[in-house]
């Protein structure tokens, strides 16, 4: 049993939190460096789309955000099971912090892409087979969030939430899979987006880089999620009351 | 415990959910009577014109059995948490997979079988064109199935909590966009002189998939509410 011993120390929320706290500020730091560079780079660097102009940069943000969205439902999804399976205390935490943020994603993806259709296709809103699969995707997270507010037992929330996690998990691929078929029988109604594979690498160069830098920030904004909610649950121990206390020592010190 | 036994249990928690269902009838009336309220709504709310009651009917008709299946599944184990009598089945000997499954089967029997039943005369008051008929009771028969498991789910996930119904319609309703597109669109198909065979298919393969799968999620959420 011995070689078991990591997974178990990977399921303690002080080890987490003790790593995490040295990693966090270069985490921080990588993430801004990358973004900011992918950002300015494709803003102001990629060369302008033929037929879009400039309104196509919006993908910088809109494709990241979309794919990091797919992302973390799997990850919400896998952290569920491994909660449901070995009942460890991080992955059910990492389950409810999973949730809003990758509904955050989603909307941004949503939003980003009516930003987008209003100069392309002259209207904010076309049922065209991503948007609506980000749309249910989106309501598969509000689904999650709410069901984990409506528990009082915080332990029973986790659980559920697991089940649904999966469930949805199951049913995501159904869904694309219906939803393009759906769109291809009422292709009359929409405008398809021509894929542009031959996109020249000045164009997918930031992109790549933005992708790497939104999964460096979900990375980060889900580890800090992850923090709060373990000096939440954890808030009765005795490492979380000495973290406080220097917390406290620290703020006070710096007032004088 | 043997297999006659299991066979006998499941058997038995059919004919009981059936019985207690013929004895409160609302139980077997509401949801078809929902159906017929709400699909009068449409031609109050768009218009009582025929052709354009024709192209509604068909994604109207499966839309509304839809909304009817979700809030009937609801009291799937409602009745029986309240009195502990789910308690006793999570305790049971038997297999949890079964008897889920034997809770699921009877409740379809009781709202997926009558929808489909009245759906035709739905039609006629819809201008459904006669084409449409036929396909639009098979999807209803091989949809609502898969209605019921997935519905039954979030009911037992929903089932100790004390506001569970919104709550249901929120978590279920994403799941069950695959059924309503492959549904509708086979009465479509049918009405425009298409072929159903790969929409029945689909339809039929999503069912057996639920009826294989679903029972799983089913008995977890129920042993998770029932503790909490």
């Amino acid at each position: 049993m011995a070689s078991w011993t990591w997974f178990h120390r990977l399921g303690s929320p002080k080890w987490f939190y003790e790593k995490t706290s040295r990693w966090l500020p270069w985490l921080a730091l990588v993430t801004a460096a990358i973004m900011v560079v992918g950002t300015v780079w494709g803003l102001a660097y990629a060369p302008a789309d033929a037929k879009q102009g400039n309104s196509y940069r919006i993908i910088f943000i809109h494709v990241p955000s979309a794919f990091l969205a797919l992302v973390c439902y799997y990850l919400m999804a896998i952290a569920g099971a491994v909660s449901l399976i070995w009942k460890m205390k991080l992955s059910d935490m990492a389950v409810k912090s999973c949730a809003p943020i990758g509904a955050s994603l989603t909307f941004i993806a949503l939003v980003t892409g009516a930003i987008w259709g209003k100069p392309t296709w002259g209207t904010w809103w076309v049922w065209d087979a991503r948007t609506t699969s980000m749309l249910v995707l989106f309501f598969l997270y509000l689904g999650v969030i709410a069901l984990q507010d409506a528990f009082e037992s915080r332990e029973n929330a986790n659980r559920a939430c697991s089940i649904l996690a999966l469930v949805g998990t199951v049913n995501i691929p159904i869904i694309y899979k219906s939803v393009d078929w759906w769109n291809t029988l009422h292709q009359g109604a929409t405008i398809k987006f021509t894929e542009a594979p031959s996109m020249p690498p000045e164009m997918w160069q930031p992109l790549f880089l933005m992708i790497i830098g939104f999964y460096c920030f979900f990375a980060l904004v889900f580890i800090m999620a992850m923090r709060s909610e373990i000096l939440q649950r954890e808030k009765g121990t005795r490492w979380v009351e000495l973290i406080v206390k220097h917390r406290l020592n620290k703020l006070t010190n710096h007032d004088d | 415990m043997s297999a006659a036994q299991t066979v006998q249990a499941f058997w038995g928690i059919v004919r009981r959910d059936l019985t207690v269902s013929m004895r409160h009838r609302s139980d077997l009336f509401n949801p078809v009577i929902f159906f017929l309220i709400v699909v009068t709504l449409f031609p109050l709310g768009v218009s009582p014109a025929p052709d354009v009651l024709k192209a509604l009917a068909p994604g109207v008709l499966w839309v509304v059995a839809l909304l009817a299946t979700l809030l009937s599944s609801d009291g799937i184990f409602h009745a029986d948490f309240e009195d502990g009598s789910l308690e006793q089945l999570l305790l049971s000997p038997q297999p949890l997979y079964l008897m889920v499954l034997a809770k699921v089967l009877s409740h379809w029997f009781i709202t997926g079988l009558p929808l489909t039943l009245i759906a035709p005369m739905l039609g006629l008051m819809l201008q459904l064109p006669a084409a449409g008929m036929v396909p639009l009771m098979l999807s209803l028969l091989a949809g609502t199935g898969t209605l019921s498991f997935v519905g039954a789910i979030g009911a037992a996930l929903t089932v100790g909590l004390r506001r569970g119904g919104l709550l249901l319609s929120l978590i279920v309703i994403p799941l069950y966009t695959p059924v309503l597109i492959f549904g509708a669109s086979a009465v479509q198909s049918a009405i425009e002189g298409f072929s159903i065979a790969g929409q029945l298919a689909v339809l039929g393969a999503f069912f057996v998939f639920a009826i294989t799968f679903a029972p799983f999620a089913i008995a977890g959420a129920l042993r998770i509410s029932v503790n909490g």
